[in-house]
């Protein structure tokens, strides 16, 4: 009887493998970024584009800076990650080509709503971290960063300059950096009572909040601009080029728009049609 | 508590209303774990024995290093297997990163070291134990290895059952090899970190439940082999 | 000197084994010392001794699992015998008596299509038909030293050595054991004997060799031996008051 049984376990594996052998299929590589997974961006448009194509997308969802890095190592045929700066060094090193500006959305600043550091209502994004810092300082509040070179902790990083100071030095104190993705960050953030970045995505379908809520928003620097680029099929001759172009093509086309567009969770649209290929500036001023 | 208890039902009707994409989670975890334990066993166990067996220069080195590995973590494994397997990395050509196959590799060689230890101790002591009589028996060398792993089987369902468990409850090396792709990749720990940084705990405990389910049927089953073992083996007066 | 002696014994017939010098080390440690003796070609010697003399230690040399460092050791055929040990501890596998008998036939390489045959002639002369489908180590002390008997005479052995087969039993598997020693004996085996148990020696042995701190102090008859012993250490071992 035993005996069978471990005959059984030793031959499930092929079983299993028959059952779900799908290869041949057409597929992409797609590396991006936790925020755009977790917000559950992907789950709505990927099914559109592979029904209208036939192209399966594989997301490998990591840090921006993962994802780029992943890329450049050919371990990807198309990238989507938001990080303007990166993105152009990404393309002018020769990684990326055909870089769009596809879409954006923006990031926020979500604390306990008792709010120990008074920046609930704040537009000003530099200065609500000062206040922050200075609460923490006195060991009223925790600032949990991301700390793992995503995009998000680019950004913060960005405010934190803007607001003319370098938490890093007081790190492991009031600054804590959790290294991980958006989602474990705002758990660990719902735990600790803790302030931190978030991109309004990731906030809208995180469904963990207990008494975390929105205090600073609509600054002009929080904007999140989001970026797609092919993989350079000269480095790496692998790449599923017509796929990959043809999902970048797809993303910057009308019907991909109208896809971006038309996602909302709890009916908030999260993202927002913003295409531009070529030379772009960085632009700061966008809503 | 209000929270716990909410999960839990939730996890139960994902359960028992047969959602799909969890079943091909758990279909696909199981998959994996299972061909990668199965490997480990095929490499390892002739290897632990013939550890066990010969006395050669740099077997003590060997020795210590399968014992090191077994507590490796699975990030460090899923590193170096990425970087194997990237496309800029010395095996990139076979264009196996982010596949089951990818996962497999990284499990394998997360497991081989423990089974090859594990059996290497039991080798030892059944050595102990049937090395003179093997010998005299003209079983001596190679030829050992067959008669020692056949009276090892019951330890040995347990070595394997241990390389099991860890494989099927380790996230790190598959996230980074398998990418965690969704219909492709996803594994039962891996879709548990996803759904928790999502927010979305009762899912995540879902799979928590069924890992935990898995985990019990692997130890019953353990438990079952030890009270055959005890027929067969341990009865000596 | 040993060998007219021999002849003497065995009506004529060529020994089967005549040791020369054989030296065994163990480590740095010499554990036999210059042993010198013949064996006969049939027939049961007994190897006496105190505990630490050698004796085991002398059974695995010519079982060929220790190498001498000095000495020679002349089997009649030039090539040793079909040669099997039976351990002080017995060797019980993990596998119901039947398997453990079929691996034996296996390694004396017999094919598969004629063990069934063998192993039940082997479970018949040893007593264990009855125990055929038991686990091998569900047995008692005595069953499982049948058992290794019978396992070591799957080799078809042309030289049997047994250590201390009875040195844990009661008397009734003692003498189970005893009547099957005798049965292989009438089988034309020659048999190497270890035991302590002097009343035993007695009733089997048809010649004795006496060991004590790995050297070889008696080579004799038996009834010689038990009569009047030769050296002052086999007459203080059989008054029990040798020190080891
Ligand atoms: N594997 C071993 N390692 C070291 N010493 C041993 C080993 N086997 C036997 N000896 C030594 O050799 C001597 C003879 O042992 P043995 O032949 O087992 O004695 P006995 O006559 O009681 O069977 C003893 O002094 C014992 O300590
Ligand atoms: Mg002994």
């Amino acid at each position: 009887m035993i005996r069978w049984m471990y005959a059984f376990l030793a031959i499930l594996p092929l079983l299993l493998g028959a059952v779900r052998a799908d290869a041949g299929e057409r597929f992409i590589v797609l590396q991006s970024t936790t925020s755009t997974q977790n917000s559950g961006l992907f789950d709505y448009i990927l099914p559109k584009f592979e029904q209208a194509t036939g192209i399966q997308v594989r997301v490998v969802a990591v840090g921006t800076g993962q994802a780029l890095r992943n890329a450049a190592r050919g371990d990807g045929d198309v990238v989507l990650v938001h990080s303007p700066a990166d993105e152009a060094r990404f393309v002018a090193e020769g990684h990326g080509i055909l870089h769009c500006r596809v879409f954006y959305n923006d990031f926020v600043i979500v604390g306990p709503n008792l709010d120990p550091a008074g920046v609930g209502g704040l537009r000003d994004a530099a200065e609500a971290l000062r206040r922050i810092a200075a609460a923490g300082r006195e060991g009223r509040v925790v600032f949990l960063s991301r700390g793992d070179e995503s995009g998000t902790h680019k950004k913060e990083r960005a405010l934190w300059r803007a607001a003319g100071l370098d938490p890093t030095a007081e790190s492991g104190s009031w600054y804590r950096e959790a290294g991980a993705g958006m989602g474990a960050t705002l758990n660990m953030a719902a735990g600790l009572g803790a302030y931190t970045l978030t991109d309004r995505g990731t906030w809208l379908s995180f469904a963990n909040r207990r008494d975390l809520e929105v205090l600073v928003e609509g600054d002009p620097r929080l904007f999140n601009p989001y970026g797609v680029m092919v993989v350079n099929p000269k480095r790496h001759p692998h790449v599923r080029f017509a796929e990959a172009k043809a999902f970048r093509d797809w993303l910057i086309s009308e019907a991909g728009q109208r896809a971006v567009a038309s996602y909302r969770v709890h009916g908030v649209q999260l993202f927002h049609p913003d295409v531009r290929c070529g030379d772009m500036p960085t632009p700061e001023a966008r809503p | 508590m209000d929270e716990l208890a909410r999960a839990f039902g939730l996890a139960l009707g994902l359960l028992v209303s047969g959602d799909r994409e969890l079943y091909g989670i758990v279909a696909l975890s199981l998959e994996v774990s299972l061909a990668a334990t199965l490997i480990a066993c095929l490499l390892g166990m002739p290897a632990g024995m013939a550890l066990a067996l010969f006395r050669f220069p740099g077997r003590r080195m060997l020795v210590v290093a399968t014992s090191a590995l077994m507590g490796l973590p699975p990030v460090v494994v899923g590193l170096f297997v990425y970087l194997l397997l990237s496309r800029a990395g010395p095996l990139g050509a076979l264009g196996l990163l982010y596949t089951p196959a990818a996962m497999v590799i990284a499990q394998t060689v997360l497991v081989t070291p423990i089974v090859t230890a594990l059996t290497r101790e039991l080798g030892e002591s059944l050595l102990a134990e049937y090395g003179d009589f093997l010998a005299a028996m003209g079983r001596r060398g190679l030829r050992a290895i067959p008669t020692l792993l056949h009276e090892g089987r019951h330890a040995l369902v347990t070595v394997a059952l241990a390389g099991f468990g860890r494989a099927i409850a380790e996230v790190g090396a598959v996230m980074m090899v398998g990418g965690n792709i969704r219909h492709v990749t996803r594994v039962m720990t891996t879709a548990i970190a996803l759904e928790t940084g999502k927010g979305e705990i009762a899912l995540a405990l879902a799979l928590g439940l069924v890992l935990l389910t898995v985990a019990l049927a692997v130890n019953a089953l353990a438990h079952l082999t030890r009270l055959r073992e005890a027929e067969l083996a341990h009865a000596r007066a | 000197m040993p060998v007219p002696e021999l002849r003497l014994l065995t009506g004529g017939e060529t020994p089967l084994l005549v040791a020369e010098g054989l030296t065994v080390r163990i480590g740095d440690h010499p554990v036999l010392e210059g042993l010198d003796f013949t064996l006969p070609p049939s027939g049961l010697t007994v190897l006496l001794g105190p505990n630490g003399a050698g004796k085991s230690v002398l059974l695995r040399t010519l079982q060929g699992l220790l190498a001498p460092v000095a000495g020679r050791l002349c089997w009649r055929d030039g090539d040793p015998p079909r040669r099997a040990l039976v351990f002080q501890r017995p060797v019980a596998l993990r596998r119901r008596v039947r398997a453990q008998l079929a691996f034996a036939l296996s390694c004396a390489g017999i094919p598969r299509r004629a063990r069934p045959a063998r192993i039940a002639e082997l479970l018949e002369l040893c007593d264990l038909a009855p125990l055929a489908r038991r686990p091998a180590r569900r047995l008692s002390g005595g069953e499982q030293q049948r058992l290794a008997i019978a396992t070591a005479l799957a080799l078809d052995p042309g030289f049997l050595m047994l250590d201390e087969p009875t040195a844990s039993l009661d008397p009734a598997a003692t003498l189970a054991v005893e009547r099957l020693l005798a049965r292989i004996r009438r089988r034309g085996i020659p048999l190497l004997l270890v035991t302590h148990d002097v009343h035993q020696a007695r009733r089997l042995a048809d010649r004795v060799l006496f060991l004590h701190r790995g050297r070889l102090r008696e080579e004799a008859p038996a009834t010689r031996f038990f009569t009047a012993p030769a050296s002052p250490q086999a007459r203080a071992y059989l008054e029990g008051r040798l020190l080891p």
